[in-house]
């Protein structure tokens, strides 16, 4: 069990800014977010994109953003639970709360922060009937551990740069790969596409272009990959496991279950404080909704601010909170 | 104004006016109708969640380029008909067109 103040759901901008203005209230911090990497959007959609309205930077590569934000974090200390999701949250006797991630990781915090930009990536689902019976039984969504495919007989499906990179890495690691792709040539990196076809080549890979996924079949488990191929021909794959990649998209996820008042997929807060309807739960940054609303970086660096103040009647309850200025008292890490 | 008709995800289709002279793309009208577009990456063509069909009037609007068909050819469904809202310009081009909204991202 991992102990912290504060629990920040999502690593994004707002939940890395969070950290610092927790911070100036000697507040500690634990963040999670079901991305593998810290920066939410901004590292995984679009981080080489500049960013022209964040006050004091006329211009801002977003992971520099995200790396500066980091560093102005880096006095407090925060920890991180990374590529895991939050998916329960259970109120104590003391009113504090215990937070469950989808890899069962348990975190006990006194106040709940929630900056979940547009909810959890998720990876985009192919439209296959029968696909949920096998997710976890032979379909899986990304490769977490590659020793797991070891002498598997293993469909990749999608044309994007991870499709060709895992195409290319399981190939010396997996009994048999075909890789499954709509077109017939490939929009992904021109060096990786080439190695792919030179893998095809040679015999290493089974390459399908021009077909679609139409059925998975299996017995308890996945045992066969039924493709459209490009004259409507049935195409059926043995196959022990399937990784369909086509991206991930945002959902909002098991926060839709925690009893917080939503509208159109963002949580209604009381702007004096950015509280939500259930005591010591807050959200801040794009995962939130009120009149006047504008989804701002700016606007959710904002909010953390203005609700740490907010909060740190609940971690600390004797204490009276005196305003100050860093350039009074400087940042005092922990 | 240009008058166009969208169709949602349950097939429903409705005629809506756009304003032609204000650099307007077809996702910022969407999302001013309050359809359930997400457009996540706010328009840079970077997350395909305002994926739509052109039904009709596909050929006025010109090719995608390759950032948008980097982006839809990753997609699980993809037909020579998609496009990303947030690429088109609102403009004559428009003019009748039939969009059918497509994509997983429901909201």
């Amino acid at each position: 069990m991992i102990h912290t103040d504060l629990c920040i759901i999502g690593a994004g901008p707002v939940g890395l800014f969070a950290v610092f203005e927790a911070g100036l209230l000697k507040m500690r911090c634990h963040l999670i977010d079901a991305l593998p990497q810290v920066g939410g959007q901004l590292s995984e959609i679009y981080p080489q994109k500049p960013i022209y309205d964040i006050p004091g930077y006329p211009e801002v590569n977003a992971q520099d953003l995200v790396n500066n934000l980091m560093e102005q974090a880096k006095p407090f200390q925060p920890t991180f639970t990374l590529g895991e999701r939050v998916d329960h949250l259970d109120k104590q006797a003391d009113g504090s709360f215990i937070v469950t991630t989808s890899d069962k990781t348990h975190v006990h915090a006194k106040v709940i922060i929630i900056a979940g930009g547009l909810g959890c990536f998720e990876p985009r689902k192919p439209v296959l009937g029968n696909l949920e019976e096998f997710e976890g039984k032979g379909i899986t969504y990304m490769v977490k551990n590659p020793e797991t495919f070891r002498n598997k007989k293993v469909v990749l499906a999608g044309g994007g740069d991870s499709a060709l990179d895992w195409a290319i890495f399981l190939s010396k690691v997996a009994k048999r790969v075909t890789l499954v792709h709509r077109n017939e040539t490939f929009r992904g990196a021109p060096d990786s596409a080439s190695k792919v076809f030179d893998l095809a080549n040679k015999g290493k890979i089974d390459l399908i272009l021009s077909a679609n996924l139409k059925e998975v079949t299996g017995n308890g488990t996945l045992e066969k990959v039924v493709l459209e191929g490009k004259n409507k021909e049935e195409i059926n794959i043995d196959a022990d496991y399937l990784i369909p990649l086509f991206g991930l998209s945002p959902k909002l996820g098991p926060i839709a279950d925690w009893g917080l008042s939503i509208d159109k997929n963002a949580i209604e807060v009381d702007t004096r404080d950015y509280s939500t309807g259930v005591e010591r739960i807050y959200a801040i940054g794009d995962i939130n909704t009120y009149p006047g609303k504008l989804k701002l970086i700016l606007c959710g660096f904002h909010e953390a601010a203005i609700m740490m103040h907010s909060a740190f009647k609940f971690v600390y309850p004797d204490q009276k909170l005196s305003f100050k200025y860093t350039t009074v008292n400087g940042v005092n890490s922990f | 104004m240009i008058t166009f008709t969208v169709e949602d995800h349950d097939g429903n289709r409705q005629e809506h006016e756009a304003p032609d002279d204000m650099g307007l793309s077809l996702m910022e009208i969407l999302k001013a109708y309050e359809y359930p577009v997400l457009a996540t990456c706010g328009g840079m063509a970077l997350c395909a969640t305002c994926h739509v069909e052109i039904l009709e009037g596909k050929d006025a609007l010109g090719h995608a380029t390759d950032v948008e068909l980097d982006q839809l050819e990753n997609l699980p469904e993809y037909y020579p008909t998609s496009r990303l809202a947030c690429q088109i310009r609102i403009g004559e081009i428009l003019e009748g067109a039939v969009v059918k909204l497509r994509g997983e991202d429901v909201v």
